[in-house]
């Protein structure tokens, strides 16, 4: 898995590619609640991710959670089949906000 | 599915260790398209095995690694796919799904595996030692 957090209209956007899985979700995890302890929006950018499993699911779910925590809010985007199958079934995607772009995402959350 | 035949379509030696798992789900991937799912059904079949792999990763081996064996073969129009390791054992018991509707980080593998899958069982070992997990999914 490879990250890459770009500034944007004052949020953080954090793309990340490849699998997320027990291997590398720790990975995720960090750079994420590092953003969100910016107490700045964070959209995480998923079109690039080709497999999140139940660890990498937790890892979004605590950094939603940790930007309500912080008054901050953290949402989706740009959400790959592999991924969004995954969300379907933990019935997660109705929890998270979900952009169908980065863009979108930015002119409305960031 | 006893006195059934069956035909062996796959037989995955591995290290139960995370960064092993991403080899264990382009077997398991390979293998269930060889079988004649669609690829929806393949990644979702890839979901339930790369989690239940997961379990004894985490919690028969306590991240220490350990040898493991994926199996798989076809019983009529069932996938039926049988995971073992040789850890000590587990109290089935204690492997639950949780409630969706309590939103926190966790458990949701389990929940992975029941939603995919027909039939998650535990069985008992044929060598005594370890973990049988049995699982089926009808693919024809």
């Amino acid at each position: 898995m490879q990250h890459e957090v770009t500034e944007r209209s004052g949020a953080f956007v954090v793309a990340l590619h490849g699998d997320v899985d027990l291997d590398t979700s720790p990975s995720a995890r960090k750079i994420l609640l590092e953003c969100v302890g910016k107490r700045r929006p964070v959209l995480a950018d998923l079109s690039g991710v080709t497999y999140i499993d139940s660890s990498g699911v937790a890892s979004l779910v605590e950094s939603l959670q940790s930007a309500r925590k912080g008054g901050s809010t953290f949402a989706l985007a740009a959400v790959s089949e592999a991924a969004m199958r995954v969300l379907q079934l933990a019935r997660l995607d109705k929890v998270f906000t979900i952009y169908g772009s980065v863009d979108d995402g930015l002119a409305r959350d960031g | 599915m006893e006195g059934k035949t069956f035909e062996p379509v796959l037989s995955f030696h591995f290290e139960a260790r995370a960064d092993r798992l991403k080899g264990v789900r382009e077997k398991m991937l390979e293998c269930a398209t060889r079988c004649g799912c669609s690829e929806a059904l393949a990644r979702d079949i890839v979901i339930a095995v790369d989690e239940a792999c997961q379990n004894i990763v985490r919690h028969a081996y306590a991240g220490q690694g350990g040898p493991a064996v994926l199996e798989c073969r076809l019983v009529g129009g069932d996938l039926e796919i049988l995971l073992s390791d040789s850890a000590p054992a587990v109290d089935p018991a204690t492997i639950k799904p949780r409630d969706l509707d309590d939103i926190r980080p966790g458990g949701l593998g389990v929940h992975f595996i029941r939603t995919v899958m027909d039939t998650v069982e535990f069985q008992p070992s044929p060598t005594g030692v370890g973990n049988l997990l049995r699982m089926t999914k009808k693919v024809r």
